[in-house]
């Protein structure tokens, strides 16, 4: 089993989730932090396994929720959501075309945060919303939306520099060789 | 079977969600310190790398630069030195006629400096992690302030790390004292999630009168911030609920979206 496209996609996450919480730069430019996991997980959901996805979502949603007043756990279901039906689809969707990326990263950067924000409110939770929230919405969806492009060509250039290719089988079977020739 | 390993996997997914969301208070609170005691190492590398070009800049600093900040540290440290010495006997002087008079004496708060090292990756909560934890005498609910004024409180504590939740959010409200003739009371609570230097002072007396530019100072009451500490000024007042209200806009003085350094007060 190749395990590098699968760590990378976990390693990814971490550092998307580290990044988050150190550069500030987004909010102070933009007023809103750009979340980078729901176009991480498009990425998941159209070239890893189901399991690879699943440790996806709870890890990452862990992660977030670990270094945010987010209560343990909350993100990981909007996470899930995002990208479970992506890969039941996954042999339907054009997985190569930048188009679709951006539209798979955009729809799972805007459904993400607005899940968690409902599940916050839906648990008693008061979270930060306002009318500013819609602008901040607006700017994690495209953002997330011009990021899944970008992590799709970095995601396989590194499984391309790190990982190797698999090893498919053959036509030859060496028992149906035609033996030519005179013996 | 191939569809069956897939909702297996969403099973398996939804159900530590659900374990993780209906865990106790005190377990959740350990479990979410331990995860994120795994960014610990990394840490370092961010505030190393954001250390880096100021140690450049050091560097390439000519030596008369050098000597002439020395001379202006030593001219201040001297300052405070003398200004320490009249406090210090301020501070006997009250302690007597907090003796003569049988008031109860106020117990001295300490300040311990902290690294902010991370912010809130998510947009609906203003909280920031230090680089103090439980190990450097950190609890919750201490108070965590700047130069300038108040930022907030320590909300949760790690061994090496602690979670400051931000005026503004709405796990921090704080009762203030307007400096103006009647000496209002009012709290601090949030007012829109996109600006950060502004926040809401409501349940004000319909008869304050507030005007533009009156400091704001922590009113001691609530138990969590001490009194006097500045919070920011007044920007602008308006009389709500029909009159029988009035709030308040509050501009703080601390710059809540550049921290870098913060203060932690310890008694």
């Amino acid at each position: 089993m190749n395990l590098v496209k699968p760590m990378l996609v976990l390693s990814f996450a971490f550092l998307a989730v580290f990044g988050e919480a150190v550069l500030n730069a987004p909010r102070a430019l933009l007023g809103a932090q750009v979340d980078l996991l729901p176009a991480l997980m498009i990425y998941a959901a159209l070239n890893v396994d189901i399991i690879t996805l699943s440790l996806l979502a709870v890890l990452g949603g862990m992660w977030f929720d670990s270094l945010s007043a987010n209560p343990l756990g909350i993100s990981i279901l909007p996470l899930m959501v995002a990208g479970f039906p992506v890969y039941l689809r996954r042999d339907l969707i054009l997985r190569d075309a930048p188009f679709a990326q951006l539209m798979l990263g955009a729809t799972a950067s805007a459904l993400v945060p607005a899940l968690t924000v409902l599940m916050l409110l839906n648990g008693g939770q008061q979270p930060l919303i306002g009318w500013g929230s819609l602008w901040q919405w607006v700017v994690m969806t495209v953002a997330g939306g011009l990021a899944a492009p970008v992590i799709f060509k970095l995601c396989d250039w590194c499984t391309g520099a790190l990982g190797y290719q698999e090893r498919t089988q053959t036509s030859f079977r060496p028992d149906r060789e035609i033996d030519r020739g005179r013996k | 079977m191939f569809k069956q390993k897939n909702y297996l996997a969403l099973g398996a997914v939804v159900l530590v969600a659900v374990v993780l969301l209906s865990l106790p208070t005190r377990a959740s609170s350990r479990l979410k310190l331990a995860v994120s005691s795994w960014f610990l190492p990394l840490f370092g590398l961010a505030s190393g790398g954001q250390q880096l070009p100021v140690n450049l800049a050091d560097s390439v600093l000519p030596r008369r630069e050098l000597l002439h900040q020395i001379d202006g540290l030593r001219r201040e440290n001297q300052e405070l030195k003398s200004q320490a010495v009249q406090n210090a006997a301020i501070t006997r002087e009250n302690d007597q006629l907090h003796a003569l008079l049988g008031w109860q004496k106020t117990v001295p708060w300490k300040l311990k400096l902290a690294n902010v090292v991370m912010r809130d990756p998510a947009n609906w909560w203003r909280t920031v992690q230090i680089d103090l934890g439980s190990r450097d005498g950190i609890q919750t609910n201490q108070p965590v302030l700047t130069p300038e004024g108040l930022v907030g409180r320590v909300y949760s504590v790690n061994y090496l790390s602690a979670q400051v939740v931000l005026i503004g959010d709405r796990d921090c409200r704080v009762s203030v004292r307007v400096d103006d003739t009647t000496r209002d009371i009012g709290v601090l609570s949030a007012t829109g999630p996109l600006d950060s230097s502004l926040v809401q002072l409501s349940y004000l007396s319909s008869t304050a009168n507030l005007k533009s530019g009156q400091n704001v100072f922590t009113s001691g009451l609530g138990g969590v911030f001490p009194a006097g500490i500045p919070v920011g000024k007044i920007v602008d007042a308006q009389t709500v609920e029909y009159g029988l209200a009035t709030e308040a806009r509050v501009k703080l003085n601390a710059n809540l979206g550049a921290l870098e350094q913060v203060a932690v007060l310890i008694k």
